[in-house]
């Protein structure tokens, strides 16, 4: 026998899963409730994610190559970020538009600060973020869940050409004969109309609303699959739906009229999506053990605030990127005491 | 009970569960191996100054006769493992990076097994400082890997009271069962040697620290331990690196050794199993250490188990004997999780090696060495038994910014277990990273 000649260092040993690993398995959990999007949505969502998903891989090897980095697709980061993206755009999001928004999320979100492992902010909330600000109507405008038509044919806006105004969707709503649409998120009725919508409603995703924030429990169901596997940290939800539901409980116990149910706050709007699959991004949140806590619970606070005061029915998206920001301080000041110092 | 006892089984927080590839070898009884035709034994095999040679080349000598001497207090003499003829004294490679003076040796064909040298002692009229003389004497060096002197060892500076002797029988390194079949097969001897310490140290009680994985051997010393006798056993949980001298204190105690400190501080005197059965086997007959026991196992080793090899005896030697399967491998001294690996087949077995495995060429990692950009998982935050900061220090390391990861991130206080390496999904080098940052750091404050 000869040894062999090249020396590795100890560790000898080492735990699978590699990181490709983990990118892989978050993106089969996030399959489900693409499926489901689609199913409820139809045709327009499903061509609407795949075009975002291609438009962020596009993007991705663009920089590698502009970087002359070798080919980072196979980690599959960017296919995670278009998956998250699409599902937080509106159904009958322009396709055009969902191909800018996949292209800032990684152009910006991500290449910007050097990749994956080096962005500040969650790539897919600074796509949403842009699209939110350039494209205002586009971003809400809201389209009925299970039209009978769905499969058959494409809402109207969403092959609208670039730079050109989307046709409005009130018309094709009439078509679909969907009585009872009043083409607001379930947030955006208790918001501006005063109506809670049952909570049956929102667990199942019978509502309306962007893609894939409509059913809470099967998002739910996906994100226990990836933390049982330990393949991503479930303190960072549990402290955001924690810290959500104990800032909406005061308001809700004092006035029950004016303010939604802790129950409603959790399973409405981008909540849960962002609980489980964004605020828990690893990249962009602290590492160590209380600040994880402290950071789940700042996100989930500040999502409340902005939701029952801010001008927008919805806080989750400048909730999560706003603890982006606040990650590298929590991080510093929550350090675990080392074995043997004395603070 | 066996609830409460779940409750109550003591561990420190974090660190690992690596597979721990034992069943191979934990059942099979030691077994010797015969004399290699030319043994190589370093001067240098412990901590501290080099042995000072006391033959000649050309010289005779017989199996257990000292052939180099202690340089100082801080030094361990070395004795023949075998009869035979000193070849010569010169520069030959070790297991640990430079090339060390070593005596090389001849054995005689046909060397007989007994031991031809050494006055026997009457181990109870010694007074301490007596004992830590004879302790010395023997050669004897930590036989966990750490190579420390064991006379240094039980010797507690004047400024220090101890009270505790902690006898640590964890073995949670994966593969290893040298410690766990001593613990079986030895076990007179070792509460021996755990007598001789308590008096060698001035501490009054011993608590052995076994992990769960060996109830057998906690029932073994149980069983053979005097009701008079001031030594305990105490279950700890399986788990890597328990055996770490200062997470082991802290477990077993409650004790927590400061930063940068030693345990007389908080006074405690650590010895391994193996070391104190040495010590109670060798101390009575006055010989000194001249064979140890080690686990040879790994994927390519057709008899894996555990050997009595004469120190000095070449790697080369050693598989010839216990066979193996491919014609290339991945040769590691020690553990896998700590242990070094080698480039040569000439290097021998010293005192502090405790394994030889050997992994196919290519699994020495089972899958893909990929490197990606750390992305902040935290895993190794979770994993670190130091309660260190890997990612961040990773980060660091890679701007070569070791200045600041000695000050404000206490990378002294990393002792390279290797957890965070190891759970590393981007498989970062993390430990490689940490070890050069702190040589580098070394080399500027010298
Ligand atoms: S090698 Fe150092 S940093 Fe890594 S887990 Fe062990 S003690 Fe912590
Ligand atoms: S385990 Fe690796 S990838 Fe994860 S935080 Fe630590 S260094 Fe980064």
């Amino acid at each position: 026998m000869v040894a062999k000649v090249e020396l590795k260092t100890s560790p000898h040993l080492r735990s699978a899963p590699s990181v490709d690993q983990i990118m892989r398995n978050v993106v089969y959990a996030l399959l489900p409730i693409v499926a489901f999007a689609i199913y409820q949505f139809g045709l327009s969502v499903l061509v609407l994610t795949i075009t975002v998903v291609a438009s962020c891989l596009g993007t991705e090897r663009l920089f590698n190559w502009l970087s002359g980095k070798p080919n980072t697709l196979s980690d599959w980061s960017a296919v995670i970020t278009g998956l998250l993206l699409a599902l937080t755009l509106p159904p009958a999001f322009p396709l055009w538009m969902g191909a800018v928004a996949g292209f800032t999320a990684i152009a910006i979100g991500k290449a910007l600060f050097g990749g994956l492992g080096f962005n500040v902010f969650n790539p897919a909330l600074v796509g949403r973020a842009f699209v939110q600000a350039a494209f205002p109507v586009a971003i809400s405008t809201w389209t009925p869940a299970f039209a009978p038509g769905r499969f058959m044919e494409f809402i109207p806006s969403t092959l609208a050409l670039p730079f050109m105004k989307p046709p409005a969707v009130d018309d094709w709503i009439a078509t679909q004969a969907v009585d009872t649409f009043t083409g607001a998120t379930p947030l955006a009725q208790w918001k501006f109309d005063g109506e809670i919508v049952d909570s049956w409603s929102l667990f199942s995703g019978m509502t309306t609303g962007s893609s894939g924030e409509t059913s809470a429990l099967l998002i739910l169901a996906c994100g226990a699959y990836l933390a049982l596997r330990r393949m991503m940290n479930w303190q960072i939800p549990a402290a955001m739906l924690l810290g959500a539901a104990l800032t909406a409980l005061p308001f809700w116990l004092y006035a029950p009229e004016t303010y939604p149910s802790p129950v409603f706050v959790l399973f409405s709007g981008g909540l849960m999506l962002g609980a489980v699959f964004m605020a828990s991004d690893m990249v962009a949140s602290p590492v160590t053990p209380r600040g994880l806590w402290i950071y789940g619970l700042l996100i989930g606070f500040l999502t409340v605030v902005i939701r029952f005061w801010g001008g927008l029915p919805e806080g989750v998206m400048y909730a999560i990127l706003l603890g982006n920001a606040a990650s590298p301080l929590i991080e510093s000041i929550s350090q675990p005491r080392i074995y043997g110092q004395k603070n | 009970m066996g609830f409460f006892n779940f409750i109550r089984r003591k561990s420190f927080s974090h660190g690992i569960h690596p597979p721990d590839y034992k069943e191979e070898t934990a059942h099979k009884p030691i077994r010797r191996l015969p004399f290699a035709p030319e043994m190589v034994i370093p001067l240098s095999q412990h901590f501290g100054a080099a042995a000072i040679p006391l033959v000649r080349p050309g010289q005779e000598v017989l199996r257990g006769e000292p052939v180099a001497r202690a340089d100082g207090f801080m030094s361990a003499p070395i004795h023949a493992p075998a009869t035979g003829t000193i070849e010569d004294i010169r520069l030959m490679p070790t297991a640990r990076g430079p090339k060390v003076e070593s005596i090389i040796l001849k054995a005689h064909p046909g060397a007989s097994q007994r031991v031809l040298y050494g006055a026997e002692l009457d181990v109870d009229t010694l007074s301490a400082e007596e004992l830590v003389k004879a302790v010395q004497d023997t050669g004897m060096v930590g036989l966990g890997g750490a190579g420390f002197p064991t006379h240094v060892k039980l010797t507690v500076p004047p400024e220090h009271r101890v009270d505790t002797l902690v006898v640590n029988g964890c073995e949670c390194e994966p593969y290893l069962t040298t410690d766990h079949r001593i613990m079986l097969e030895h076990t007179d001897e070792l509460i021996r040697g755990i007598r001789i310490a308590l008096r060698a140290s001035g501490t009054r009680q011993a608590v052995i620290g076994i992990e769960d994985n060996k109830p057998d051997a906690i029932e073994a010393i149980r069983e053979r331990l005097k009701p008079e006798d001031p030594i305990a056993v105490q279950e700890v949980r399986t788990k890597y690196p328990q055996g770490s001298e200062k997470l082991l204190i802290t477990v077993l105690l409650g004790r927590e050794v400061p930063s940068g400190g030693l345990p007389f501080q908080v006074g405690v005197v650590v010895n391994n199993v193996g070391t104190l059965a040495e010590i109670g086997r060798l101390l009575p007959k006055g010989e000194g250490l001249i064979e140890r026991v080690v686990t040879i196992a790994g994927p390519e080793v057709k008899k894996p188990g555990n050997y009595l090899v004469p120190l000095g005896t070449p790697l080369r030697f050693i598989l010839e004997q216990v066979g193996y399967f491919g014609d290339a491998g991945h040769l590691i001294l020690g553990g896998p999780m700590m242990g070094t690996s080698v480039a040569s087949l000439d290097v021998p077995i010293t005192k502090p090696i405790s394994g030889l495995i050997v992994l196919p060429e290519e699994s020495a990692n089972d899958h893909p060495d990929r490197v990606y950009p750390c992305i902040r998982c935290g895993t190794c935050v979770d994993a670190c038994p130091v309660h260190l900061n890997p990612s961040r220090l990773g980060q660091l390391a890679a701007r070569r910014r070791y200045e600041t990861m000695a000050v404000e991130f206490h990378l002294n206080d990393c002792f390279e277990c290797g957890c965070c390496s190891y759970v590393c999904p981007s498989n970062i080098p993390l430990v490689q990273y940490f070890r050069i940052a702190k040589s580098v750091n070394r080399e500027r404050a010298a």
